[in-house]
């Protein structure tokens, strides 16, 4: 390893935790996406939220992958996916929580993809060439998982009383981890500041318009929840995370340096 | 369907002039005229392959969430996701000989459909998602390579499509457990347990002897089948024995021995009993595999309920406006 100076060691490790924040987010989404597979209402859905799952697990393979080179400790994707513990992790609670049932994964889906789009696209624009790369693939990606999430809120709305009651639901329990979405830190000042990222706090109107849109076509109201849940991106998490790290990691951690 | 499953009395001159273009190697394609009985075996075969690819969703989705790297990961959630693909592919393409896929999921949850046993075993270790990939998806290719030329058009069409994903599926599987097999010895003893556990119920895949096998005549007269059971086990075998030694495990059968007359791989006694028991619904995850198709869809009906109450209320919006 190279000698740097403490300015340099300081504005590469805010970029690796700029970066780990965003692989993060979509490796545990894609999980918890991906437990779906083989249990969906439709057959046609297994196949949906399966195409997203991966869409997301490979912007995430893409992005902790980014994250360890410019580390230079010599940690992986892998490593860093399957031998951190849940306090290293850096992921909003949103993304964490249990799949729920369908609406809860679609409301979900809806707030997080559309939190997604917006910063994939404002990325594309990084200074940070691997990074600019790997959020324009993933732009086209998410407007299909916009399109795909908003599609079904708006049936799920409309549809029956029981699934706009269930989804109404779903909006009112998820509401409070969504404020965390926008919550910008030094990491993210930086990152900003520095052409490499962007700062969430500058998505967060439109954000509001594009949701906000979607909920009153479906008919569904947002709560009145003053409080806004937060700490994943410090590693305060909720109990969830450490049961969903502990099935995913229990074969990679079982088999210390083995290959796969 | 008809509800009676009599025998249907058909114009013995249609017929002969149906086997006859069987015979001449023509496709069927669903709006000619076909035997009744050649109806119903397709639309047998063919659900219990839908059926199948659904069920055989199960043991391997139960891998996902713990596959051992982020490749292994998505490789496994494609795979899983392509034999979901097979399945709608295949309940379509049922469809053509006029059954709905409703109708056929009805009949695998009620348990009067049947589908491959061999997802009856439980995935116990991470290498049984290796011996998934190279000896189940192995043996449906061996299996459908054949019905690729079955004289149905829609049902051959949709296996040279899937048969392309299998293969993909088997080198995936092979590669894995060639890893392990090279791996740490615990990965080794992983591997050769799968392998253990996955050789004779692979093997059962192919149906009960051609001795036994009450549909088989018909079906080779008819095109649909090709080649014997007891054919293409053998063509299986001889194909695995290779592989498994190329990468160090030990096939579990004290009697396997190379015939240089044949130049076959001849095999101990299949054990029969074990074949029946899980075919009749006494398998070790029988139970359980039903229980968890019945639960996703019991889980799903508000959802497809609201989706077709949202389709019904978009129609009215669409003719009121029309209407107007």
């Amino acid at each position: 390893m190279s000698v740097r100076t403490s300015g340099q060691i300081e504005k590469g490790s805010r970029q690796f935790e700029y970066l780990v924040r965003l692989g993060d987010d979509r490796l545990v989404l894609g999980h918890r996406l991906s437990e779906w597979c083989g249990h969906a209402p439709i057959l046609e859905e297994d196949i949906a939220l399966a195409n997203i799952a991966l869409d997301l697990i490979g912007q995430a393979t893409l992005l902790l992958g980014h994250a360890g080179k410019l580390e230079g400790e010599g940690r992986d994707a892998d490593t860093l996916a399957y031998l951190r513990d849940a306090i290293e992790f850096r992921n909003v609670l949103l993304v964490e929580l249990p799949k729920g049932d369908f609406a809860v994964t679609i409301v979900r889906q809806l707030f997080f993809g559309v939190f997604g789009l917006l910063q994939s696209e404002a990325l594309q624009r990084s200074n940070d060439r691997d990074l600019a790369g790997i959020a324009a693939k993933a732009a086209k990606e998410v407007r299909y998982h916009v399109r795909h999430s908003a599609d079904w809120v708006l049936k799920l709305g409309g549809g029956t009383d029981e699934s706009r009651e269930r989804t109404q639901r779903a909006v009112d329990d998820l509401w409070r981890y969504t404020g965390e979405l926008f919550l910008a830190d030094d990491v993210d000042r930086a990152a900003a500041a520095a052409g490499v990222g962007v700062d969430p706090s500058t998505l967060e109107t439109t954000w509001h318009s594009h949701v906000e849109d979607v909920l009153a076509r479906a008919g569904l109201t947002i709560p009145e929840t003053l409080y806004m849940q937060r700490g994943g991106r410090e590693g305060r998490h909720t109990e969830h995370l450490g049961h969903m790290l502990a099935e995913m990691q229990i074969v990679a951690r079982s088999h210390p340096g083995a290959s796969w | 369907m008809t509800p009676t499953q009599s025998q249907p009395v058909e114009d013995p001159e249609r017929v002969a002039a149906f086997e006859a273009r069987v015979a001449a190697g023509e496709s069927i394609e669903p709006k000619d005229w076909m035997p009744e009985r050649y109806r119903r075996q397709l639309v047998r075969m063919m659900s219990q392959h839908a059926h199948s690819e659904i069920v055989g969703m199960l043991p391997e989705g139960n891998w996902i969430t713990r596959a051992p790297s982020l490749r292994r990961k998505m490789s496994l959630l494609a795979k899983v996701q392509d034999e979901a693909g097979h399945g709608l592919y295949i309940y379509c393409g049922t469809e053509t000989l006029g059954v709905d896929r409703q109708e056929l999921i009805e009949q695998l949850l009620n348990g009067t459909a049947k589908y491959s046993s061999i997802f009856n075993y439980p995935t116990l270790t991470w290498a049984d998602i290796g011996a998934i990939g190279w000896l189940v998806d192995g043996a449906a290719i061996v299996n459908q390579t054949m019905l690729a030329k079955a004289s149905y058009g829609p049902y051959a069409r949709a296996m040279v499509r899937i048969c392309k994903e299998e293969n993909f599926h088997k080198r995936q599987g092979y590669e894995i457990m060639a890893i392990l097999a090279a791996g740490t010895p615990a990965q080794h003893r992983m591997a050769q347990d799968a392998l253990d556990r996955w050789w004779w119920p692979s093997l059962m895949m192919f149906g009960p002897h051609d001795s036994e096998s009450s549909n088989s005549d018909e079906l080779m007269r008819w095109g649909v089948k090709r080649k014997s059971n007891d054919e293409l086990r053998q063509r299986f075998i001889n194909l695995t024995v290779a592989q498994a030694k190329a990468i160090g495990l030990v096939i579990p059968d004290p009697q396997l021995a190379y015939d240089e007359s044949t130049e076959n791989w001849k095999i101990g006694p299949i054990d029969w009993d074990e074949f029946w028991r899980v075919v009749r619904g006494n398998g070790p995850c029988n139970r359980e595999r039903l229980a968890a198709r019945r639960a996703a869809h019991a889980e799903g009906e508000w959802v497809r309920l609201a989706a077709a109450a949202y389709a019904a209320k978009q129609a009215r919006t669409v003719s009121a406006f029309e209407a107007a």
